[in-house]
């Protein structure tokens, strides 16, 4: 049975989602030699600087047009192109990407006109400057992400000879899965360009001399031939088309797009690698082939541990989607299901594939903590999957977290968490089903002992479990 | 002191902002604006303002803004409670385009209600953030229209991120600390005979207990501490602060002017103190003692500093002699924290190179002049890329500072200590001293560094493995 609530209220209660220009921040770091302007209050950018190094161990470079009371009453023209002097001396970056912030949205900073003026000011014609649009009360984080992307990929792209190179849109994953699918792609053979790749600049491997603007990232000429390519495939289900970075290639270029979920859970993959083989016409590797034998295996190992599973799901629609058919492939149905922002086609996602599960299932748009913990706890969760601002649920529910997602800031390892393809897969599957056994070896005795020696099975705690 | 190289640096104007202590008498520029687009490390008002507040335990912290200030801000601090942990939770009005356009008064109206309903606090803090001042909103009416309908306190915080730095901020959340305590007003004299030996510690937000180390302490010689601003304080407590006999101020760049206005209203007067450090802890024992100038709190205050100073001074010389010669930066939110490490760090011999404040004060920065060797950068309101600049040059081994300059130094290959609100464990009082040692110890002695070779090494490898 399916229950779906959006949640109106008057008082956010330990938010669930970030604000736009923070989720805007990441995919410039994907791009080469890119750096970020927030245009704004100086707080804001500091924050969101905060939130993204705790999670990749990363430094994280962005600037700020640290807008005071001056600028916010008279216009912060002079402090952005202030910014743009400063960060150019600095950093001398290949591309400038503005963000915008709650205040300068507010005060009616056009932000357009202002990167032009200053262009032809400086005669700086050559630097792409890319402005993105992003009131953090205009949306999330992840509607940052993808509308900031679709821009850069605006701003650069030109119309160009048809080629044979493949797009593939990346959504915020960790690092260490834009690598893995960057090694099936290599293995596939398929010539593509990967955007935004932010799998070396934002987990750098330790080395000297330090440089301020790490190696790696998309390359702007890469963007640039994307509307020449032969597709585009898009791990983004549930991106709004008004945002949608592949529907503009589409639109403008005539790219055929294929949005497909995140290469997770076996469907999800077999599905990723089909269509590759179906688009190039390269069979599948041996190598791969066993490593989709290696997480059979694994989910048939684990299959009797997961079924006892009830689990809560939260974090990113996109992220969402994939947990969610994740646990359901491996029976381990979840009973709530929540997003913080508002998404429409995650709501409509989840109720095909949820239509298989037989029992009690909240589905929560707009939700927050409160709202997750209350319902997790009411209908007796037993693990929980998302990012670290979900530990309340461990701390005042006894609920296991196994971390996933972005933000992850309370333990090491954000960047490196492996969850795509099949070897990602199996990974993840391990790290779920080892959470439930750790929480079955610490309560079985104890729970065995009061039903039965203490309470005769009158109790029954056992059932309740 | 003489000013660092113009070439030093690709952005003039910062050249103001930073200086190398040597003969020459010149002044450090700071208190001022960040400049734009020079990746400063600094916070906002608001920040200022939650920092002080935030651990008022059984205060409902409410942020009247979008979502992402709340979101960023959320249980992000490590002070502890003995009470009521409604502190540790972020409530957000989330405010929306619609509210934005049409105002969001209404939105917090509905809010505190909703939230008086539901948790029944005695205090609610509003939080301002940038857009509020600029759509509007009449914080103040509506705090007092949702007082009197709730028979809650309502206190608006006015905290709008813009106007000013983390320093407005702590002024925003004194301010509305002091509209908490009562009576407004006091007749010269009233509380003479009423207060006993019993002070207001300020400037202590009980990150990982520290306020409970120096508590006890303070029982230990025979004085009670009425409440504690703020960590671990409560609604109740905060009221009766007038009735306390002295107020110590530790963190002084957020207190200072509480102490002041107290001093003022209600003629408690105030002593300076920090418990960071040993001879600091010792020294600012001391100071109290003396103050009451009764002989029984002096004998006892000498026989813990000797009892304390037993137990750690083997650990600590433990460290010192593995730590001797190395070489810190320092770059942390005020001047009081940078000042304490200075001395923290010469007792376990290690000397400051580099040292940085997001919003020092003009005074702290003369302080710390005085008191790092010739050489010493010193510099107000930072960016990454003069601090790798600086640390590379000066050869520091470690950096202090925040979450935010933890990967740059870890880039580096440079050993690092969290010297931030985020902490686990204290910093305070002779215990802190130790755990300090061995944080240092932990991270500049770790085996991993013998694995980080190549060019521009922080420490090459050779020379280390003499020291160590
Ligand atoms: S909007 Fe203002 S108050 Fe909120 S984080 Fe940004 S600078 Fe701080
Ligand atoms: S919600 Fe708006 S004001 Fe708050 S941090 Fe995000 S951009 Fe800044």
């Amino acid at each position: 049975m399916q229950k779906e609530a959006t949640y109106c209220r008057n008082v956010n209660e330990n938010p669930c989602n970030m604000c736009m220009p923070m989720g805007g921040i990441l995919p410039f770091k994907g791009v080469e030699k890119s750096m970020v302007i927030i245009h704004g209050s100086q707080g804001c950018s500091t924050y969101m600087r905060r939130h993204i190094a705790e999670h990749f161990n990363e430094p994280i470079d962005v600037a700020s047009s640290s807008l005071n009371e001056k600028g916010t009453i008279y216009g912060g023209e002079s402090s952005l192109k202030k910014s743009f002097d400063n960060v150019i001396k600095v950093y001398n970056p290949g591309l400038i990407g503005v963000l915008t912030t709650c205040l300068a949205e507010t005060i009616g900073e056009d932000i357009e006109r202002i990167t032009s003026e200053y262009i032809k000011e400086r005669g700086l014609g050559d630097l792409p400057v890319v402005t993105v649009s992003t009131p953090g009360y205009g949306g999330t984080h992840t509607e940052g992400y993808f509308l900031a992307l679709r821009r850069i990929i605006v701003r650069l792209a030109r119309r160009t000879e048809k080629h044979s190179k493949i797009n593939v849109i990346i959504p915020n994953l960790s690092p260490a899965d834009i690598r893995e699918i960057k090694r099936i792609l290599r293995l596939m053979k398929v010539e593509c360009t990967l955007c935004p790749d932010f799998s070396d600049t934002l987990d750098r491997p330790f080395a000297r001399p330090y440089t301020k603007v790490p190696e790696g990232g998309t390359k702007l000429a890469d963007i640039a031939g994307m509307p020449g390519a032969a597709a585009t495939i898009q791990m983004g289900l549930t991106v709004e088309d008004s945002i949608s970075p592949g529907r503009y290639l589409e639109a403008g270029f005539g790219v055929p797009l294929y949005d497909v979920p995140i290469p997770m859970g076996i469907e999800n993959t077999d599905l990723f690698l089909n269509l590759l083989q179906q688009l190039t016409g390269n069979p599948l590797p041996e190598c791969l082939e066993q490593e989709r034998g290696r997480l059979l295996d694994c989910m048939i190992d684990s299959h009797k541990y997961n079924f006892q599973g009830r689990s809560v799901i939260f974090g990113e629609p996109e992220n969402v989607y994939a947990i969610t058919r994740t646990c359901m492939e491996n029976g381990l149905f979840p009973v709530v299901v929540a997003t913080g922002g508002k998404s429409n086609k995650l709501a409509e996602l989840l109720k095909i594939e949820l239509s298989e599960h037989h029992g009690e299932v909240h589905i929560l748009n707009e939700a927050d903590f409160s709202q997750i913990r209350e319902k997790s706890r009411e209908v007796a969760a037993n693990i929980a999957i998302g990012h670290s601002d979900g530990r309340y649920l461990t701390e005042r529910e006894g609920i296991p977290l196994v971390r996933h997602g972005f933000p992850i800031h309370d333990r090491v390892g954000g960047q490196r968490l492996l969850s795509v393809g099949y070897v990602g897969t199996t990974m993840f599957l391990d790290r779920v089903t080892n959470t439930l056994l750790e929480n079955k070896y610490n309560n079985y005795r104890s729970l065995m002992y009061q039903e039965f020696y203490q309470n005769n099975g009158d109790a029954n705690i056992y059932f309740k479990e | 002191m003489e000013k660092a190289k113009a070439d030093n640096f690709s952005i003039t104007e910062r050249k103001d902002f930073i200086l190398t202590k040597g003969r020459q008498k010149d002044q450090l520029r700071c208190g001022e604006d960040s400049i734009a687009g020079v990746v400063s490390q600094r916070a906002c008002v608001y920040c200022g303002a939650r920092v002080v507040l935030n651990p008022v335990t059984d205060a409902v912290h409410l942020v009247h803004g979008p979502v992402g200030c709340a979101s960023y801000t959320w249980d992000i601090r490590g002070s502890l409670s003995s009470g009521s942990d409604l502190y540790r939770f972020s409530f957000s009005t989330d405010l929306k385009e619609h509210d934005v356009i049409f105002g969001g008064e209404k939105k917090l109206t509905l809010a505190i209600a909703e939230l008086a309903q539901k948790y029944n606090p005695k205090l609610i803090f509003v939080y301002s953030t940038c857009i509020i001042g600029v759509i509007g909103d009449d914080l103040e009416a509506v705090c007092k229209a949702a007082s009197k309908k709730y028979k809650v306190e309502v206190i608006p915080v006015q905290s709008s991120g813009f106007a000013g730095n983390k320093s407005a901020g702590y002024r925003a959340a004194c301010d509305a600390l002091l509209r908490l305590i009562e009576p407004k007003t006091i007749e010269p004299g009233f509380y003479k005979e009423k207060r006993k030996k019993s002070i207001n510690y300020l400037g202590d937000f009980n990150l990982a207990g520290e306020v409970w180390i120096i508590k006890n302490y303070l029982k230990q010689i025979g004085i009670d501490v009425n409440v504690a601003f703020t960590g671990d304080s409560s609604y109740e407590a905060l009221k009766k602060a007038t009735g306390a006999s002295l107020n110590i101020v530790q963190c002084a760049g957020s207190m200072i002017y509480l102490a002041n206005k107290m001093d003022e209203l209600y003629g408690i007067p105030y002593l300076n103190v920090s418990f960071l450090g040993i001879e600091d802890t010792a020294g600012s024992l001391r100071k109290i003692a003396k103050f009451f100038n009764d002989l029984e709190i002096m004998r006892k205050t000498e026989e813990l500093i000797k009892n304390e100073k037993t137990k750690v001074s083997a650990v600590i010389q433990f460290y010192r002699e593995r730590l001797t010669g190395k070489k810190a930066a320092i770059y942390v939110g005020g001047g009081f924290k940078a000042i304490s490490l200075i001395k923290q760090f010469k007792e376990i011999g290690i000397d400051v190179v580099m040292i940085g404040t997001q919003t020092g004060r003009r005074e702290e920065y003369e302080t710390i002049n005085d008191m790092v060797d010739d050489g010493t950068v010193i510099l107000d309101d930072a960016n990454p890329s003069e601090l790798e600049k600086f640390m590379m040059e000066k050869g520091a081994h470690l950096l202090v500072g925040g979450v935010k300059e933890r990967p740059l130094a870890y880039k580096l290959g440079m050993a690092f200590i969290d010297h931030n609100h985020d902490r686990k464990h204290p910093l305070s009082g002779f215990v802190g001293a130790v755990n300090f040692a061995e944080e240092v110890y932990s991270t500049v002695c770790s085996p991993v560094w013998n694995y980080v070779t190549g060019t521009g090494a922080a420490f090459p490898a050779p020379q280390r493995a003499k020291i160590i």
